[in-house]
């Protein structure tokens, strides 16, 4: 039998009145979806190729296209819906994993929108952002146990090192070789302009980067792509990735056709290699082998950058979180179920992992219980999609949040989840060199600049209706927060009342 | 003076150029009636050759070979913009071949045509600057070359 026909699952609208056939469609579409007929004049597409990342939407300059979802079903069945029907289908033509790219689309529960956020009336009054001064500026790392003085009496400062941002937001791992040098170079500088951090993610950090190394978190994970001593010294902190919300328990595998040029000397590999980073990093069985990877590096940067620990949001995380806590890292990072990725098997993105705010409140009342949370900076990611779920964040006991699939975004992203074809057409997850020059650092960065300006006037804007004029001051303060349509037991865990109460 | 400066690095052979300078000039309010089922006439053309896609338009030189060689004194330079007097071109297209960067065209009518900075189209600002997707055409002062 031949492969099982799928009838494609976008259909592209031309509204042929308006259609001017400049082509423009035609030449930005890496998938070749559109065409010109010579003959029938006219522009024809071939929707089998296409993956609605609305490209040729957002270029055509008459809008006489638009892409819609097929309303071509198979016969209805509430247990088994058009897309498992489809899976089984491709599965049975390729024998292949399925493959996807980004978050997870499924509609499980949304916890961010669940909560809601309160503010002042009468007593305590709001704060007006405009008039007042407000504090966003966090800095992450271990803080000391109690005040310390020497004999005279003077107050000892001396901290371990901290990482400053000028508000609680971060960049978080995206590397080279997943996503373009122009996307990183945005990154980078978008970064500095702001007063954060972006992180390297496991690709190395490429030399025109250096430049950017005090907003810049170098990632070590199981693969040690790029490791040496320059990259560490570069960096503001260096974090160990153990895990991540899209694939927890999960390698990655850059294909060796990515591997070349500049990538290859940046990740350290031959030209045309496979980068596999291994699902464990095969020297780390238990606490006490982390606790030695963690003192090599701070070793290594002579105890001057804080050590990040990435972990996914996993059942046991607060357990996993309060060992980490332990084991000398500065700050914990934990990514949800929810969070993005270049490439990921289908069911592990869709099925493993946690949401971050029940993984976030968990741990955060976890460390305060053992009384070890100023051991550490708790960061979180996983879907951090806007301002609100940064202050809902940082109320559940966050220190600050990582975005990636909103940076990702403000530089053209469309979600469109093929990351993983290397085609990208927005010049973000992809190599050809055609491609990445569709995306311009000056715009790419100006785009990620005015998002995070946009975000702090919000968080300035939320915090002022609260009564709280520093973002220190809403940290783990969940009597900001009420659930609406949760459970007992997901309050218990939230750690928060419902609304009404 | 400010140019149209194109950057090689950035531009990505779209072609939206065209025809955005082409709507410019049409004196048209509506992109579909003014281009569709339409040759184009655009002042900006796009030179391509593999990976390599430039956009060319007049660099509006300082001492022109067009103005020198135009038998019908039709352009001319005017605060440092060179501009075709259509009313005067008799049409011998001398221009177009002397201008060493091809950026002199025939027009619809016959008469020569080029980019004149859409300083007096319904546009106002270069229509390629303003719609170029990925700011490689940018309209700037630069220190002039010796």
């Amino acid at each position: 039998m031949i492969d099982q026909y799928i009838y494609p699952e976008f259909e592209v609208v031309r509204n042929q009145n308006r259609c001017i056939s400049c082509r423009v469609c035609e030449r930005q579409c890496a998938n070749e979806v559109h065409r010109y007929d010579t003959d029938l004049g006219v522009m024809l597409s071939d929707e089998t190729k296409c993956v609605n990342c609305q490209r040729c939407v957002s270029l055509c300059p008459t809008h006489a296209l638009k892409i819609v979802k097929s309303d071509c079903r198979l016969r209805e069945n509430a247990n088994w819906s058009d897309q498992t029907i489809k899976e089984v289908y491709k599965q049975a033509n390729s024998g292949g994993v399925l493959l996807s790219s980004m978050g997870n689309p499924t509609p499980l529960p949304v916890y961010w929108d669940k909560i809601l956020i309160n503010a002042s009336q009468v007593t305590n009054p709001p704060i007006d952002p405009l008039r007042e001064p407000m504090e966003t500026k966090v800095f992450l790392g271990k803080k000391p146990e109690k005040v310390l003085r020497r004999a005279s009496g003077e107050l000892i400062t001396q901290m371990p090192p901290q990482i400053e941002l000028s508000m609680p937001v971060m960049f978080s791992a995206m590397s080279y070789g997943s996503i373009s040098y122009n996307a990183h170079a945005s990154l980078a500088r978008a970064a500095t302009e702001l007063g954060i951090c972006y992180n390297t993610g496991e690709g190395g950090l490429h030399e025109d980067f250096y430049c950017y190394g005090e907003n810049t978190i170098v990632q070590v994970a199981s693969g040690r792509f790029g490791v040496h001593k320059n990259y560490l010294e570069a960096a503001a902190a260096v974090e160990i990735k153990m895990g991540q919300g899209a694939k927890p328990g999960i390698g990655g595998h850059l294909p060796g056709a990515k591997i070349v040029g500049d990538i290859s000397r940046t990740r350290m590999i031959p030209e045309g290699s496979d980068a596999i980073s291994p699902a464990p990093h095969h020297d780390i069985y238990s606490i006490e082998d982390l606790r030695q990877l963690v003192y090599s590096l701070k070793e290594a940067t002579d105890y001057k950058k804080p050590v990040i620990i990435k972990v996914a949001a996993v059942h046991n995380i607060a357990a996993i979180a309060s060992g980490i806590a332990r084991s000398g890292a500065d700050i914990i990072a934990i990514d949800g179920f929810r969070g993005g990725t270049g490439a990921a098997p289908t069911r592990i993105r869709d099925n493993v992992g946690i949401p971050i705010e029940l993984a976030l409140a968990a741990v955060d009342q976890r460390l305060r219980d053992e009384g070890i949370r100023n051991n550490v900076s708790l960061v979180v990611g996983g879907s951090v999609r806007s301002a609100a779920d940064v202050v809902k964040a940082v109320a559940l006991g966050a220190d600050a949040v990582y975005v990636a699939t909103a940076a990702l975004l403000a530089l053209g992203c469309h979600l469109c989840r093929t990351c993983h074809s290397g085609k990208c057409n927005w010049g973000i997850a992809t190599q050809r060199p055609d491609l990445v020059k569709r995306l311009n650092p000056d715009i790419g960065s100006r785009r990620l600049v005015n998002l995070m300006n946009a975000w702090r006037h919000e968080i300035k804007e939320l915090m002022g209706a609260m009564g709280i004029n520093s973002i220190e001051c809403l940290r783990g303060n969940r009597l900001m927060l009420r659930g609406v349509g949760l459970t007992a037991k997901e309050l218990e865990i939230l750690g928060i009342s419902h609304a009404g109460e | 003076m400010k140019r149209v400066y194109v950057n090689e690095k950035w531009c990505l052979g779209c072609h939206l150029c065209e025809y955005n300078c082409a709507f410019a000039n049409s004196g048209m309010t509506d992109m579909v009636k003014a281009l569709k089922d339409k040759p184009i006439y655009p002042r900006v053309h796009i030179e391509q050759s593999d990976d390599i896609t430039y956009a060319v338009s007049c660099r509006h030189c300082k001492d022109p070979l067009c103005v020198k060689s135009c038998i019908a004194g039709a352009i001319s330079i005017v605060d440092g913009v060179v501009k075709i007097d259509k009313t005067k071109c008799v049409g011998c297209l001398t221009c177009v071949l002397v201008c060493p960067y091809g950026a002199v065209r025939p027009g619809p009518t016959g008469a020569a045509q080029k980019c004149e900075l859409c300083l007096e189209n319904s546009c106002g600002e270069p229509a390629c600057v303003k719609g170029c997707p990925n700011n490689a055409i940018v309209y700037e002062e630069r220190q002039e070359e010796k």
